[in-house]
Order: structure tokens, then C-alpha cells, then sequence
């Protein structure tokens, strides 16, 4: 499988990154090489096998259902590019 | 006062504990030489006080009489890849500059916790992606080596954790910590003649570190040699509630259990690490490694990981895929970089921002990862690349039945310059060819160096365990060293 110009955007819209005509271009080739390379795995039969899910066997834990944390909201908004009146801000999403 | 910075972990702890010298004497010197190495732009964050202060309450503790911590009077480099509280943690972007973590990461706290200072944060690919360090939005590390050709090309330290492997060469810090997804901690310690293990997958909680690729990201220790390494990785390692993939299991006492002795040991030499175009000093290397190992007691035993050749790409499939999933959180909301052009509603917001905070190689991955996880597309790649991998662990497991350690070059060549292999991610990619596997099956894996090559540069020889076998890495690493007598430093030109 190849990508076109028009899945690059489509594939970067997905990934919500801004790209123009020139950059979405310029990765064509790019991603192809890539893909093409990794194109190889088809060749293996993997009609037997399950897909990995954990490295190590591990079993997931239960923890008790309670509250661990909590009443943080200066530390939680203190990276925040903007917020006000203890809320992350952003711009205007309903009309 | 310089003579100090050529001590290891295990020196510095002793001479401290025995009053050879103070903490502060020794993190005064290691202040001071960071500041005076510049040019390796190792460092992206220098916290002398971060060291210091760690270094006084060592000589305090000293002076009261009580006993002093594991690491009291060692002062280390973090990569910046952890979050370390109050102080910026960038994960080397633009993304996240100015970041400062309101918490500590586990296994940066631990440290602290077992008496070691900070001596600052280390430089590394951006997002932890690449294989040189040149990803790095704050500038590539140029490695502390130069050929002896006689040219001052400035060489590649390996990647990500190319800031920590600089500055352990250049004796900036005795030892630093690393992450490892497909090889960032062997393979730049293998161009940089140090040593560094990627412990079992689980064994170093990865919570507070910044997540590239959540099924293959581990911690482990870098320095100068494997008794140092056992150390840091034993005040590194442990069960963390935080962390849902954290194994819950005792820390070994590593630095009591080292053994060089690999008598009764059975070491395995995959065939299929034969690759094509191997230079033959890598080659030489290797059967230098295996007559080591079994001068050591040893027996070495042929074995076949028959799809070696497809952890790679199946590799450049999952780690992408995690990582676009992963960096999904870089919307300009929360934390890090916003980007708001004039009138921009929300989304706008998100891709200008996620353009402007990414750079190209992250942006690359970020691409990959969304189109094999993209509807259509999802089994053909995605779920054919994690059964490839049960097929890769499966290699070992059986390789397993005949042999208790494998034993490999770590990468395919020696440092190469900077700028030589950015123009071609692919090349770059395929510096990864030895690290990968061990990283897609969960397996402790080492580098320790093994020899120069012609040009004067180093070349790492792999060890790889079973699961939770790190002290079998450990003491076959320490059978390696032993016999290397690698003593070999670059000149100081910085």
C-alpha cells in the first residue's frame, strides 16, 4: 500500500498537526519508504498466532475504590497555557 | 580537585562513606566540570543546587555518625525525559519548553530517596526518537570522541539517551539514567565506550516519565562500568501502584550478586545477528566477546532467533502506533505550548500547535502511527506486527531450552558523524537491527564496550537474559569487562 498526497492530509488531519501543499508533498516519498520497508511482515504466516499483549505475564491488579489524590487544582493548572478562574481556558467551541 | 570526576558510582559512594573526601568536595568538582563542557551540549538543565545540597546532607549525616544511604555523595545526570519537580523537564521539544513538573517521577524520586544528588537535566532525541540525538529541538549532543583520523568530524553519541552517554564519557557525572524503547540506552553506550542495561520490562516504573512508546519504555542506569550499573539500577528498580505494568517484585541485591565467574553458564549466539554488510570489526568483536566469555567457564551454544529479521519493522509499527496514541495529549490545553492564530477555533488550535511543538522526526512517527492504526488499515499493520512479536518472544523462549544468555554485537557500526544518516530516517532506523528484539520480547539486555575500532572509536558488545535475569546480564557483563580492560577515554578537546 502507497499513501497519496490526499491521505498524507488525511492522515495528518487525524493527527491533528497543520501541514500545507509543500509539506504533505514533501512526505509523500518520505512515508512510502518507510512503508514499503515495514511492507515485509506480510510475508509472515501468522494465521496461528495471537497478537502480543503483555512482554512479561503480569496480572492486573485491583485497587480499592477510593479517592488517592485530590485537591490539587494549583499544581494541576500551573503548566496550563492559559486558565482562568481555576479552569483550563480555550477558545470559544459553541456559537 | 579533577581527579575526583574520574571516579565511578561505587568509588564515590566508598570514599564518601570512608571520608577519603566530603560529598560536597566531590559534587563541587562534578559542578564545575559540567559547566565547563558546554560544547557537548549535554545538558539541557544545570541544578547545582539540586547536587549540592543532596552532597551536605551526606557530609551532615557523616559528621551525626549515622549511616549514610546507597548513593549518599553520588551526584548523577538525569535524563530529561523524566519529570523531575520544579525543574523543566522537556523531553527535549518545543512542545514542552518551560514545562515544570509539579511532581517527581518514581524512579527519579528513588534516587533522590537513596541519598544521590542531581547534578542537572541531560539532552536527548526529542521525545525520546531517534538514534543520534539529533532530534533534539535544543541541539544535537556531539559526542565527547572524535576519530583518530586526525579530522574533528563531531560524532553522533548515540541516541536518545545521548546526553547521558556524552556526559558519562566526558566524566561530566559518574553515572546518568536512561530510557530504552528499541535501544536508547545500549546503543549509545556501546558508541561512547560506557556501560548501560535496559532491565526486564516492568522492573522500573515508568510513571512520571515522559511516554513515547508505553509497551516497550524502560528505565535503566548508564556509566562507566557494570558494578555501577548494578547500583544505580538497584536504587532505580521496584513495585510502583502507579504504574498498571509495574512488576511486583523484590529488588534483587544486584551489587552483592555479581559473579564474573560463567562457569556452567550456556551462552547463545544467534546466527541470524549475521547480518549482511557487517563491518568485519564488528565481526572480530564478537568472536573477541565469545572467546572472553568462554575463557570465563562459559559453553557457547549456536541458536536460531529465525524472525529477527522482522523486529524491526514491526518495531517501526508499535512503537508509532503507541507514540501517536501517546502524544495525543499535546493539545495546547493543559500543559505545554499553545499556538492560537488569529480567530482559530479549537481544532485549528490543536493542529497549529501540535505543527509548531513537534519537530519533523516526531511529526514522521506521529504519521505512521495514525495511518497503520487508521480504520482499514489496522489489522494489515497494527495487529500483524503484535503477532510478529509473540512470534519474536517466541524465538527466544525456545532459544531459551538451550542457552541462558545470548550474546551479540550491540550495534552495526560505530558512532557515525552527525548529519551523515539524518537525511535518511530509514538508515537510521536500521541502526537498531541488535537492540530491538530484546525490546519487543521484555528481555533485560546490556551493553558493555568490548574495544576500539580502527578509528579509535568504541564498539559495545549486547547481553541478553531471560526475564527478570539481570543478574545473569550483570555477571556476563562483568566477566566481558573484566577481560577487555577497556580503559580507553577520549581526549579532553572541549
Amino acid at each position: 500500500m502507497s499513501v497519496d498526497t490526499a491521505t498524507v492530509k488525511k492522515v495528518a488531519s487525524l493527527a491533528r498537526i497543520a501541514l500545507d501543499e509543500d509539506q504533505a508533498a514533501r512526505l509523500v516519498p518520505e512515508l512510502n519508504n518507510i512503508l514499503g520497508w515495514i511492507e515485509q511482515l506480510g510475508e509472515v504466516d501468522t494465521s496461528a498466532v495471537q497478537p502480543m499483549t503483555a512482554v512479561i505475564p503480569n496480572h492486573l491488579r485491583l485497587r480499592d475504590d477510593v479517592v488517592t489524590d485530590g485537591g490539587i487544582r494549583e499544581a494541576v493548572l500551573a503548566n496550563a497555557p492559559q486558565g482562568e478562574h481555576g479552569f483550563f481556558t480555550v477558545p470559544k467551541v459553541i456559537e | 580537585m579533577s581527579q575526583l570526576t574520574d571516579l565511578g558510582v561505587a568509588e564515590l559512594r566508598d570514599g564518601v562513606r570512608s571520608g577519603v573526601f566530603s560529598a560536597v568536595e566531590v559534587a563541587d568538582a562534578f559542578i564545575t566540570r559540567v559547566s565547563q563542557a558546554k560544547a557537548l551540549n549535554a545538558f539541557l538543565v544545570e541544578t547545582p543546587d539540586h547536587a549540592l545540597a543532596a552532597a551536605k546532607e551526606a557530609d551532615t549525616a557523616r559528621a551525626a555518625g549515622e549511616a549514610l544511604k546507597p548513593l549518599a555523595g553520588v551526584p548523577i545526570g538525569m535524563k530529561d525525559l523524566f519529570c523531575t519537580r520544579g525543574v523543566q523537564t522537556t523531553a527535549a521539544s518545543h512542545m514542552l519548553e518551560g514545562f515544570i513538573p509539579q511532581y517527581e517521577s518514581t524512579v527519579s524520586g528513588k534516587l533522590w530517596e537513596a541519598g544521590a544528588g542531581m547534578l542537572g537535566k541531560l539532552n536527548l532525541d526529542q521525545f525520546a526518537m531517534g538514534s543520534s540525538n539529533e532530534t533534539s529541538y535544543f541541539g544535537d549532543v556531539v559526542s565527547p570522541w572524535r576519530r583518530a583520523d586526525g579530522g574533528n568530524a563531531p560524532l553522533a553519541p548515540g541516541g536518545s539517551s545521548g546526553g547521558s552517554s556524552a556526559a558519562i564519557a566526558a566524566r561530566l557525572c559518574p553515572g546518568a539514567t536512561g530510557t530504552d524503547t528499541g535501544g536508547s540506552i545500549r546503543q549509545p553506550a556501546a558508541f561512547t565506550g560506557i556501560s548501560g542495561i535496559k532491565p526486564t520490562y516492568g522492573r522500573c516504573s515508568r510513571w512520571g516519565v515522559v511516554a513515547f512508546a508505553s509497551s516497550l519504555d524502560q528505565a535503566g542506569p548508564m556509566a562507566r562500568d557494570v558494578r555501577d550499573c548494578a547500583i544505580l539500577l538497584e536504587n532505580m528498580a521496584g513495585f510502583d501502584a502507579k504504574d498498571a505494568t509495574s512488576l511486583q517484585l523484590d529488588v534483587p541485591r544486584w551489587e552483592h550478586g555479581l559473579d564474573a565467574s560463567l562457569a556452567g553458564k550456556r551462552i547463545g549466539i544467534p546466527r541470524e545477528y549475521r547480518v549482511d554488510n557487517m563491518p568485519s570489526e564488528i565481526e572480530a568483536l564478537w568472536q573477541q566477546g565469545i572467546d572472553w566469555v568462554k575463557d570465563a567457564g562459559a559453553e557457547i551454544v549456536e541458536v536460531s532467533l529465525p524472525h529477527t529479521k522482522y523486529a524491526l519493522p514491526a518495531y517501526y509499527i508499535i512503537a508509532p502506533a503507541e507514540a501517536s496514541s501517546n502524544l495525543a495529549r499535546y493539545d495546547g490545553v493543559r500543559y505545554g505550548l499553545r499556538d492560537l492564530p488569529e480567530g482559530a477555533n479549537l481544532q485549528e488550535m490543536y493542529a497549529a500547535t501540535r505543527a509548531d511543538g513537534f519537530g519533523d522526526e516526531v511529526k514522521r512517527r506521529i504519521f505512521i502511527g495514525t495511518y497503520v492504526l487508521s480504520a482499514g488499515f489496522y489489522d494489515a499493520y497494527y495487529t500483524q506486527a503484535q503477532k510478529v512479536r509473540t512470534l519474536i518472544a517466541q524465538d527466544f523462549e525456545r532459544a531459551w531450552e538451550s542457552c541462558d544468555l545470548l550474546l551479540t554485537p550491540t550495534a552495526p557500526s560505530a558512532a557515525f558523524a552527525l548529519g551523515e544518516k539524518q537525511a535518511d530516517p530509514l538508515a537510521m532506523y536500521l541502526n537498531d537491527v541488535f537492540t530491538v528484539p530484546a525490546s519487543l520480547a521484555g528481555l533485560p539486555a546490556m551493553s558493555v564496550p568490548g574495544g576500539l575500532d580502527k578509528a579509535g572509536l568504541p564498539l559495545g558488545l549486547q547481553i541478553i537474559g531471560k526475564p527478570l535475569d539481570e543478574q545473569g546480564v550483570l555477571n556476563a557483563g562483568l566477566a566481558i569487562e573484566q577481560r577487555a580492560g577497556f580503559v580507553a577515554r577520549p581526549e579532553q578537546w572541549w
